[in-house]
């Protein structure tokens, strides 16, 4: 129910919002010197004729039946366009979350297993840097490091054009696996390791930070000690007794900063020319085309949403205390 | 502490760069010139006297640019920083010390608000408010009060819990004295670090709208702006871009180091 308000909030806001909007998209659509009942026909046809709320109104009628409108600059539905883009952004994201999971993990272990020695402080720090320096910043020093001084990976695009494979689905990273496809898997990963790492490390260097605060509270506890006392490594006293006890806390922090991640895509995808949703918005936004900003922010707020939900569910499903319950 | 006064010593660099810009700038930051287009910086073959970081593929000074740029990128850290910090904390106080229904709108609203990608939020706000310095700083500050008011309402909360709040109560001050005189003093250092932080994010946020485009003309020297040209001439003239991305490295990088090093001096637990 709460996430029926919040959806209903956002897609009153920006329905508002964006009608605010000096500039006229009919204007832009037609050639300079279109009469004036040219421009009238055309503002019908998009229902640009009647009042604020009675537009409000159709167009939620519209999305509860899973019709988004029609596109103003691309004259396509925008239900098709951004489901059409939508792979490609979710294939980021995951990768990146992937990623900052693997460092982040990593670094927390290393600190924790190495406490208060050299290597601690080094995690420490690297840390603290990755954390105040935003994905656009990384995504820029990529491009210049990886990019141009040695030109290890492409720069620009999700796939080589003499590679894009006619698949049944957007996810073509997931499909090309799937069929062993490995030369497209490679091109695809290696034209989204540097915005994939971009987006990661802001969130490694969170996960890191909350993990190892939560291994070194959970390494004083008795069940470790007697772990211990058994005769285990402290490697193995790690993985196999404190690492799951500790990765609770984290969970949380990773659904609210996974969305900051997703967030962050539409910057990322512009710099990197990644053909997903990010891009699609910025040019929305620019060519003002009204039904298409609509679908690609609600469907947004829809992923922001879902991940929270998706998190809930998770905590519940390892969290000892609330199960059975 | 040391990163207290590494931070801080960037900090007032860049606030003498900014305030003194026109004097300090060795060229005009919007002078082009095509015989001097793309020359490398000072310390490489081909370098141009008084051109000390090179130019663009307009032959404008990068060192001018960068630091009339500085200008531009501390007036929005500061009225778009203190703008949200001013929102937020407002209605976070309120929020936390009034509680019941101001409360639960409050809190609906923030959630609402964190439903939107931040950086499709601010571009669709300059979009709608038009271009320019105001836009993006309404833009940041419409979309960022909710960092402050969040944070501010949990500690509101813990704070009117506290028993000096309760004696003020017995003693019969007024809700708002005691909101004013009390609470208000007792998480003003979280609002500093909070803004300290802001101003950081405000730098970025109005770099990306001008790299897409979307900040003030692009004749003006932003270092967004400049990222932007210096992305398409990327392996013709490398150092249009490293110059604008290390000073906003630095400076996004003091923003924050100066937060934490005020949150570590003002906490009375960590010290």
């Amino acid at each position: 129910m709460t996430t029926v308000v919040t959806l209903f909030g956002v897609a009153l806001v920006v329905f508002v919002v964006i009608r605010l909007a000096p500039g006229d998209p009919i204007a832009m659509m037609l050639p300079p010197g279109a009469d004036a009942e040219d421009m009238a026909r055309l503002r019908a046809a998009y229902g640009l004729d009647r009042s604020v709320p009675e537009q409000f109104l159709i167009w939620l009628g519209g999305v509860v039946r899973g019709d988004f409108g029609t596109s103003i600059s691309l004259r396509q539905d925008v239900g098709a366009l951004v489901l059409d883009r939508l792979p490609a952004t979710l294939e980021l994201a995951l990768l990146a979350l992937a990623i900052a999971v693997a460092i982040g993990t990593t670094l927390a272990v290393i600190g924790t297993l190495r406490r208060q020695r050299p290597a601690e402080s080094a995690v420490d720090l690297w840390n603290g840097m990755t954390l105040s320096i935003p994905d656009f910043l990384w995504g820029l020093i990529f491009i210049l490091l990886f990019g141009v001084v040695v030109p290890l990976f492409p720069v620009s695009g999700r796939i080589s054009p003499a590679l894009d494979p006619d698949y049944a689905t957007g996810f073509l990273l997931v499909e090309s696996l799937l069929r062993l496809d490995l030369r497209v898997t490679g091109d695809l990963l290696h034209h989204m390791a540097l915005p994939a790492l971009a987006l990661a490390l802001p969130l490694s260097a969170v996960i890191a930070q909350v993990l190892k605060q939560s291994l070194k509270e959970v390494m004083h506890l008795d069940y470790v000690t007697l772990a211990r006392a058994k005769g285990y490594s402290e490697i193995a006293v790690l993985f196999r007794e404190a690492l799951r006890n500790a990765v609770l806390p984290t969970l949380t922090l990773v659904g609210v900063q996974f969305t900051f991640l997703i967030g962050g895509t539409v910057i990322v995808e512009k710099l990197f020319s990644y053909g997903g949703l990010g891009n699609l918005a910025i040019d929305a936004v620019i060519n003002r085309d009204l039904p298409l900003i609509q679908g690609i922010v609600l469907l947004f707020a829809v992923l922001f949403i879902a991940t929270n939900l998706i998190v809930d569910l998770a905590y519940a499903a390892l969290n000892p205390r609330l199960r059975h319950g | 502490m040391v990163r207290l006064w590494l931070a801080g010593g960037w900090l007032a660099l860049l606030l003498v760069a900014a305030v003194f810009a026109p004097w300090i700038a060795p060229q005009d930051p919007l002078a082009q010139d095509l015989f001097l287009e793309r020359l490398p910086p000072v310390w490489a073959e081909g370098h141009e006297p008084g051109y000390y970081l090179g130019t663009d593929s307009l032959g404008r000074d990068v060192l001018s640019r960068l630091i009339h740029g500085a200008r531009i990128a501390l007036i929005v850290a500061i009225l778009a920083g203190g703008a949200a910090a001013l929102i937020g904390s407002v209605l976070g106080l309120l929020a936390g010390y009034m509680g019941g229904w101001t409360d639960r709108v409050i809190g609906r609203v923030i959630d609402v608000w964190m439903s939107f990608p931040p950086v499709l939020f601010a571009i669709l706000l300059v979009a709608v408010l038009g271009t320019g310095l105001h836009s993006v700083i309404i833009a940041i500050a419409v979309i960022d009060w909710t960092r402050f008011a969040r944070v501010i309402r949990a500690e509101t909360l813990a704070q009117s819990r506290m028993d000096y709040v309760a004696s003020a109560v017995v003693i019969g001050r007024s809700r708002l004295g005691i909101l004013a005189t009390e609470v208000v003093p007792n998480v003003l250092p979280t609002i500093l670090v909070l803004l300290s932080l802001e101003m950081g994010i405000a730098v970025i946020v109005e770099a990306i709208l001008s790299f897409v485009n979307l900040s003030i003309s692009s004749d003006d020297p932003t270092w967004g702006g400049m990222i932007a040209e210096g992305r398409t001439q990327i392996h013709f003239a490398p150092w249009v871009l490293v110059a604008p991305m290390v000073a906003l490295f630095f400076t996004v990088l003091a923003f924050s180091q100066f937060g934490e090093g005020l949150k570590d001096r003002i906490d009375p637990v960590l010290r």
